[in-house]
C-alpha cells in the first residue's frame, strides 16, 4: 500500500514539469483561441471583458468562403502531389542497396535541415520575371515573354510541394522498407505487369505510410502562411496569410482569433479520419504480415 | 522481366528538383548585377555589405540566445517527460500527458503561434525576446520528449534495479546510471530543438514584439521589403553551415559505425 503510494507520488512528481509547461502553454492557448472568438476588440490592440457575438457574425464576410475553399483545394493538391512523387521514391529507396539508398536519404533529409525561408527564397529568385527559369523557359519557347511565373497559386502549389515532399518521403519511405517485395515478385510471375503490381500490391502494402504522409503534409499545408505570403498573390491567399493580416497589421485579435477556431476545425476532420483509419487498419495489416 | 525504370527517374528527377533552387541561389550570390537576371561578372561585394550590416549581428545574436535556452530548458523538461511516459505507460495521467506532449506536433505552427500571442495578451506580458524564447520550448519540449521517448523503448530497467540493490540512491542512480545511457537520445532531441528554434520564423513573428528580431524574422523582412542580393550571400552562408553540420555529424556517425562493428 505505502510502496503505491509512494509509486504515485513519484509519477506527479517526473510527469508534472512537462505536464504544467504544457498545459498553461499549450492548452490554455489552444482554448483561449476559441474563447477570443466571442470578444471584441479593443483600440489598443487587444480585446474586451464582455462576451459578444459581433466577431462572431463578422466571419461571415463574403470573402472567406473562397479563401477556406483555396485553402482546402490547394492543400490536397499539393499533397497528392507530394504522395506521388514520394511513392515511386519509397519503392526505389527500399529496394536500392544500402549505399546508395544512405546517399539519396542524404540527399532528401539536407533540404529539410537548412533554412525554411531561403528554400522559399530560392523559389522566388528561380521564378523572378528576370530569373533563371523564365529565361530558360522562355528560351525553349515553353511561355510568353509576358507570362508570370510567380505570385499565383501554381506558384504557391509549386513551393509547397518543394518544402512538404521530405515529410511525404520518409513516412513512405519507412513502410516500403518493412514491405515484403516477394510479393510484387509473385504478382509478376502470375502474369501482372510491373504497373499493376505497383498499384495493387505495392500500394496498398504501404497503405500506413501514405496515411502518414497525407496527414503530415496535409495539416502543415492547412495553416500555410509562409509560402503563399512570398511566392503568392492576391489571388492565391489562403486563411494562413488571413489570419497574420488580422493579427498583424489590422490589429484586429478577436477576428484572428475567429479565423483560426475556423482552421482548427477544418483540421478536426481529417485527423479525426486518421485515427479512425489507423485503429482500423492496424488489425488489417498484422493479418497480411501473418499471412505472409 | 526487366524492372521497370520509373522510380529510379523519378528519384533522381525529384533529387534535382530539390537542388536546382538551391544552386541557381548560391551561383547568384556571387553574381555582381543587383537583379539577378542576367551575369554581370562575379563579386564578393554582396558578402562584403553582409558584413558590414551590424542588424544582421544583432539578430543572429538573439537567435543563438533564444536558441540555447530554449535547447537547454526542453532538453530538460523534455526527458523528464518522456521518461514518466515510459516508466509509468497506461495509467490514466500518462494518457493525459502523451496527449499534450503529443498535439502540438501535430497543430499547424500558425494556430500555435496565434494562440501563444492571445494568451500573452491575456496575461498582459511584455512581448520581446523574453517571449520569443517560451514560445521556443513549448515547441521544442515536445520534439525532445519524442526523441528520448524513442531511445526507451529498447531501455532496460533491470540495470535501474541491479544499482538500486547495489545501495544506489536515487540521486545515484539518475545521476551515474540513467542519464549516461540515455545520453544519446537527450542529445540527439536536443540538436533537433536547437535547429528547430535557430530556423523558427512563423511562431516567432507571431510574439516576437517590437525590436526582437531574430535572424529568421530579420531575413522575412529583408525578402519582403527589399535587399535580394545580400539575402543571397547570407543564404550561401547559411547553406554552407547546415552542410557542413550535416556531413561532419554523418562523418561522425559512420566511423563511429565502422568501429563499434
Amino acid at each position: 500500500m505505502k510502496a503505491t503510494a509512494r509509486r504515485q507520488w513519484a509519477e506527479w512528481l517526473v510527469t508534472l514539469p512537462s505536464f504544467v509547461w504544457l498545459t498553461a502553454l499549450f492548452v490554455v492557448p489552444t482554448l483561449l483561441v476559441f474563447a477570443i472568438t466571442f470578444r471584441a476588440p479593443t483600440p489598443d490592440g487587444g480585446f474586451g471583458k464582455e462576451w459578444t457575438l459581433t466577431t462572431f457574425w463578422s466571419l461571415g464576410n463574403p470573402n472567406y468562403p473562397a479563401i477556406i475553399w483555396r485553402t482546402i483545394w490547394v492543400s490536397t493538391v499539393a499533397t497528392l502531389g507530394c504522395i506521388l512523387l514520394a511513392t515511386p521514391m519509397g519503392y526505389y529507396l527500399a529496394k536500392a542497396d544500402e549505399r546508395r539508398r544512405r546517399w539519396v536519404l542524404l540527399l532528401v533529409i539536407l533540404p529539410f535541415w537548412t533554412s525554411f525561408l531561403v528554400r522559399i527564397f530560392a523559389w522566388k529568385v528561380l521564378l523572378h520575371p528576370d530569373g533563371f527559369l523564365k529565361h530558360a523557359l522562355e528560351w525553349m519557347h515553353l511561355v510568353k515573354p509576358d507570362t508570370t511565373l510567380l505570385y499565383n497559386v501554381w506558384a504557391v502549389l509549386l513551393v509547397m510541394v518543394y518544402t512538404e515532399l521530405p515529410f511525404a518521403i520518409l513516412p513512405i519511405y519507412a513502410a516500403a522498407e518493412k514491405f515484403d517485395f516477394r510479393l510484387v515478385e509473385a504478382a509478376k510471375d502470375l502474369g501482372c505487369g510491373s504497373f499493376r503490381a505497383f498499384c495493387s500490391v505495392f500500394v496498398p502494402g504501404i497503405r500506413v505510410g501514405l496515411l502518414t504522409a497525407f496527414l503530415m503534409v496535409f495539416i502543415p499545408s492547412l495553416g500555410s502562411y509562409v509560402v503563399p505570403d512570398i511566392v503568392g498573390g492576391p489571388t492565391s491567399e489562403m486563411l494562413g496569410n488571413k489570419i497574420a493580416q488580422r493579427a498583424g497589421p489590422d490589429r484586429n485579435l478577436p477576428h484572428a482569433a475567429g479565423l483560426s477556431a475556423i482552421l482548427a476545425v477544418t483540421m478536426l476532420a481529417p485527423l479525426a479520419g486518421y485515427m479512425a483509419l489507423r485503429k482500423q487498419g492496424t488489425p488489417g495489416s498484422d493479418l497480411m504480415e501473418k499471412g505472409a | 522481366m526487366r524492372p521497370s525504370r520509373v522510380p529510379a527517374i523519378v528519384t533522381w528527377a525529384v533529387i534535382l528538383f530539390f537542388y536546382l533552387p538551391i544552386a541557381v541561389l548560391v551561383v547568384n550570390s556571387f553574381n555582381a548585377s543587383r537583379f539577378g537576371g542576367t551575369w554581370e561578372g562575379f563579386s564578393f561585394k554582396w558578402y562584403v555589405k553582409l558584413f558590414q550590416d551590424e542588424s544582421i549581428w544583432m539578430a543572429l545574436s538573439n537567435t543563438l540566445i533564444v536558441a540555447a535556452g530554449a535547447t537547454v530548458c526542453s532538453m530538460v523538461l523534455g526527458t523528464c517527460g518522456a521518461f514518466a511516459l515510459h516508466r509509468y505507460a497506461g495509467s490514466k495521467l500518462q494518457k493525459w500527458h502523451y496527449g499534450v506532449i503529443y498535439m502540438p506536433l501535430v497543430l499547424p505552427e500558425i494556430l500555435m503561434g496565434l494562440s501563444l500571442l492571445l494568451f500573452f495578451v491575456a496575461v498582459r506580458v511584455q512581448l520581446g525576446l523574453w517571449t520569443i524564447f517560451v514560445a521556443h520550448v513549448t515547441f521544442c519540449l515536445s520534439y525532445v520528449a519524442m526523441t528520448v521517448l524513442a531511445r526507451l523503448q529498447d531501455f532496460d530497467y533491470s540495470i535501474v534495479e541491479a544499482a538500486q540493490d547495489l545501495g544506489a540512491g536515487w540521486r545515484v542512480t539518475v545521476l551515474k546510471v540513467l542519464l549516461p545511457m540515455l545520453a544519446p537520445g537527450i542529445l540527439a532531441g536536443g540538436l533537433l530543438a536547437f535547429t528547430l528554434s535557430i530556423d523558427d520564423f512563423v511562431i516567432s513573428f507571431f510574439v516576437a514584439g517590437p525590436g526582437a528580431t531574430t535572424l529568421p524574422i530579420k531575413i522575412y523582412s529583408m525578402i519582403k521589403y527589399g535587399k535580394p542580393p545580400m539575402i543571397n550571400a547570407l543564404s550561401a552562408l547559411l547553406l554552407l553551415v547546415t552542410f557542413l553540420c550535416v556531413l561532419v555529424s554523418q562523418w561522425i556517425s559512420h566511423r563511429k559505425g565502422k568501429t563499434g562493428a
